[in-house]
């Protein structure tokens, strides 16, 4: 296992880590406009000083490499938008905040779409089956921006049982949780049913069955644990792609994460951000590539053998 | 084979939902931040974005501007409703007869807030740091009327005792300038001008370092009104009332908390459910339904700005003169501002605002379709035939597109001339602008300072902001002679054949003047609508009814 491990970082995950970062580097740099442009433009004796503070005068080889070198460094640069902070500083302050609203989201997509999965697929092509699943479906279709206002709306403006936004309140976390979990419960609830209803038709049940387990087990037990492979696959990309924080969830309810700074990085030209960003959203989808395949070793005897 | 009771898990599943959904209303405080601000004397606002930084040296927008003039103060104050200079850190002050040489008394109360005296020396190191070149101060400019601050900012004189600022006594400070400039006095307050506290930069490190971590709050020293408590990035701002202020026995707010919220539906709902006192802006689908159903809580006050398109004077067929007019007379700007923009502007015939310290434009742009068409057919396209196609561009935005659109229709039916509408994404546009790579484009332009200046200065032959190619020789001596003469006629007299001159060439287009339109809750007093929407916050205060 241990090697397996080691092979990845070195053979996989630090070349493309790499490639990542030289592509980013110079894509950014391509983009129209720089990070000084602004509707009263700057004299050019001011930009020429500005670029000279950020090493933006020299040639651009001479930049890529000493990026690469502070890289190595761990040192992520100055924010060019923020001049008082580094990317490091401001990745590390809003990264805990996106990380906490994305493990209550993924708390809530578990519980509600293995649930309506496994009602779903103990009783397939039923009344349990269909409405679950509409909702699942429906899930998926209704976009953050349209289900976030939708739930202020009804929970903080007409019930006020919440603020309508801030992250000050333990209770300012859950329907910020609900918006951004919703599409993933609904995957969920999705893959969960496939998985269940493919494994609930194999042999080893039928045999669980004649020994006379009782029902729960059997489902829990013996079916679950099959059942929930794609699930796990599926949650590999999915959890870095929730605690890396969402421009529209943290937009619409004002939370100070991660989320927000992808997307305003690109567009303020915020090189050294962009790049802080973009490489750490890397790192966190392989990692959780690399759990899940840990994890998945460990549920399914079949990959164990292969090793 | 169903021997279970699938009943029971439908259940269960309802129970955890309603568990994880009920959890916790309970832990919501009970009391809205407004009342409770009413009560404690804490204004919340919604400010927009996150500010860049809190350094008056080099920060560049309003979001900054709105709490930088909280924990700072400069040479004079404005009062909130005329905005008309008054004093600040100086007691008083006097003016040569020929208007270049000003003498500062700053009072011996003033104090920062670790209860260090604030010096005219205090005001030379400020001023030499925003214009020492390596800290790329992008507002460095609006220094240039003092006496070589120009040539010591671009590098050709390094001795800064040439530059025209001198501290005659600890609390004497003489600054003078290039030429008389009346607007002087309503410079000062920019937070350009505004000090920063010597030793604390020093601190912190070098005079000319940028992006240190001076501004932090447990650094920051100022001497406004208010100090700087809590900065969370991209969550809240909180200042509170500064005890060493030289006037806090008037300040009557205990805090005020700047929240940076970006999406202006998110900050509607904020206000709604009793979060922000002021916001900073009002989605266009509310503005009519809070002027219909709640009038008292929206605020339209005009703003010192105006929206116009540029046109590219190089490019034909627009670089006709004749075109050009004729595609200005031909917008229905009264239309526009009722039926699409909607937020109170004023239909904009002329480039400076109306009545800015004085000066109202004389000359118009009418609307005027008949001799819009009779123009177009002088210049040898009638009724629009053999008219090349043109573009108009746009930064991408919903509001930019809908005016585009409307005006695209405008010119289609009443000059019969096809425009293509071209948007991109903000830096891209700013990109194409600058290298005027495109025929018509959309911009904006907003006062630094209540004069006809701000505004004329800009068109220029190669001014920074030009941007249409547009280069008149009669214009630029008018705005040249301008900055020399003192006495008010005439100056005024000055501006208008410049913008006589502007208008009747056409190389932009005026569509509106810009209205800030804003929520605010009926507890705020002492806050005044005004030219710049500035609201100096030590006379703003909560009633608790």
């Amino acid at each position: 296992m241990t090697t397996f491990i080691l092979k990845r970082i070195f053979f996989e995950t630090l070349p493309t880590l790499l490639i990542i970062a030289t592509l980013t580097f110079f894509m950014v740099r391509l983009a129209p406009g720089g990070p000084f442009s602004q509707e009263k433009s700057v004299t050019p004796e001011i930009l020429e000083n500005l670029k000279a503070h950020y090493g933006l005068n020299a040639p651009l080889h001479k930049q890529y490499f000493d990026y690469m070198k502070n890289l190595l460094r761990g040192d992520l640069g100055p924010s060019f938008k923020y001049p008082n902070r580094t990317v490091n500083e401001l990745i590390a302050n809003a990264f805990p905040v996106s990380f906490e609203l994305g493990l209550y989201a993924l708390l809530f997509a578990l519980l509600v779409g293995n649930a309506a999965g496994l009602i779903a697929a103990l009783c397939p092509n039923t009344k349990s089956d269909y409405i679950p699943m509409s909702l699942a479906m429906l899930g998926i279709c209704i976009p953050s921006f349209v289900l976030g206002p939708l739930l202020v709306l009804i929970f903080s403006l007409w019930l006020g049982w919440f603020s309508v936004s801030g992250w000050d309140f333990p209770s300012d976390r859950i329907l910020p949780a609900i918006t951004l979990g919703a599409t993933y419960a609904a995957y969920i609830a999705r893959l969960t049913r496939s998985g269940m209803l493919e494994i609930l038709n194999q042999d080893f049940i039928r045999t669980a069955r004649a020994k006379g387990l009782p029902e729960y087990k059997i489902i829990l037990k013996h079916g679950f644990k099959g059942g929930v492979i794609p699930v796990v696959s599926f949650l590999g990309p999915a959890v870095a792609g929730l605690i890396s924080g969402s421009f529209v969830v943290e937009t619409i309810f004002q939370i100070p994460g991660l989320g927000r700074f992808f997307v305003n990085a690109a567009f303020n030209r915020d090189y050294t951000m962009v790049l802080g960003t973009v490489l750490f959203f890397a790192i966190l989808i392989i990692l959780f590539n690399l759990v899940v395949d840990i994890i998945l070793v460990w549920l399914n005897p079949k990959l164990r053998f292969r090793e | 084979m169903k021997t279970y009771n699938h009943d029971k898990h439908i259940k269960f599943s309802f129970l955890l939902l309603s568990v994880l959904t009920l959890m916790t209303p309970g832990c919501r405080p009970k009391i809205d931040p407004v009342e409770h601000g009413n009560h404690k004397q804490i204004l919340h606002i919604g400010n927009g974005t996150e500010p860049q930084d809190l350094d008056p040296h080099i920060v560049t927008g309003v979001p900054e501007h709105n709490i930088i003039s909280a924990l700072l103060e400069g040479l004079v104050a404005e009062d909130p409703k005329t905005l008309q200079p008054i004093p600040g850190v100086a007691e008083d002050w006097e003016v040569s007869p020929d208007g270049t040489v000003y003498t500062f008394d700053l009072r011996k109360n003033a104090q920062w807030s670790n209860g260090d005296p604030v010096t005219a020396h205090d005001f030379v190191f400020s001023y030499k740091r925003i214009l020492a070149p390596a800290l790329g101060s992008e507002y460095a400019y609006m220094l240039y009327v003092i006496k070589n601050a120009k040539d010591f900012h671009k590098g050709t004189i390094t001795d800064f005792l040439q530059v025209g600022i001198k501290a005659m006594a600890h609390d004497i400070l003489e600054i003078t300038l290039e030429n008389a400039t009346p607007y002087f006095l309503s410079l000062l307050n920019h937070y350009s001008w505004f000090p920063v506290h010597p030793p604390t930069i020093l601190k912190h490190g070098r005079i000319d370092e940028r992006g240190t971590k001076w501004t932090r709050s447990e650094n920051f020293v100022g001497n406004g009104p208010f100090v700087l408590d809590t900065w969370k990035i991209n969550d809240m701002i909180i200042v509170k009332k500064n005890e060493t202020y030289w006037d806090a026995d008037n300040v009557r707010l205990n805090a005020i908390h700047f929240h940076p919220i970006e999406d202006e539906r998110t900050e509607e709902r904020a206000f709604r459910s009793g979060q922000l006192h002021i916001t900073g802006s009002v989605p266009l689908s509310k503005i009519e339904v809070y002027k219909e159903k709640k009038p008292d809580l929206i605020k339209i006050s005009t703003f010192l700005g105006t929206y116009f398109y540029r046109i590219n004077v190089h490019r034909p067929p627009l670089n006709d003169v004749k075109v050009r007019r004729a595609l200005a007379m031909a917008i229905d700007r009264e239309g526009i501002v009722k039926n699409v923009t909607k937020g109170g502007q004023q239909p904009a015939y002329a480039f400076t605002p109306p009545d800015t310290a004085g000066y109202t434009t004389r000359t118009r742009i009418p609307s005027d379709i008949h001799q819009a068409k009779k123009l177009l057919a002088e210049a040898g396209y009638p009724n629009g035939m053999g008219f090349p196609k043109i573009e108009l561009l746009y930064n991408t935005s919903e509001g930019h597109r809908t005016l585009a659109q409307a005006i695209q229709q405008m010119w289609k039916k009443d000059l019969n001339i096809n425009v293509k509408l071209l948007n991109q994404e903000w830096k891209v546009y700013l990109d194409t602008v600058k290298q005027q790579n495109y025929n018509i484009a959309r911009a904006g332009w907003i006062g630094d300072y209540v004069d006809p200046n701000t505004f004329l200065d800009m068109f220029v032959t190669d001014g920074g902001n030009n941007d249409t190619g547009w280069s008149n020789p009669e214009y630029d001596q008018r705005i040249r002679e301008v900055a020399k003469i003192s006495n008010f006629p005439q100056r005024m007299e000055h501006f208008q054949q410049a913008e006589t001159i502007l208008l009747d060439q056409t190389p932009i287009i005026p569509i509106y003047f810009y209205t800030r339109v804003y929520l605010i809750q009926p507890n705020v007093k002492g806050w005044y609508e005004n030219l710049l929407d500035h609201h100096p916050y030590k006379y703003v205060y909560l009633s608790k009814k």
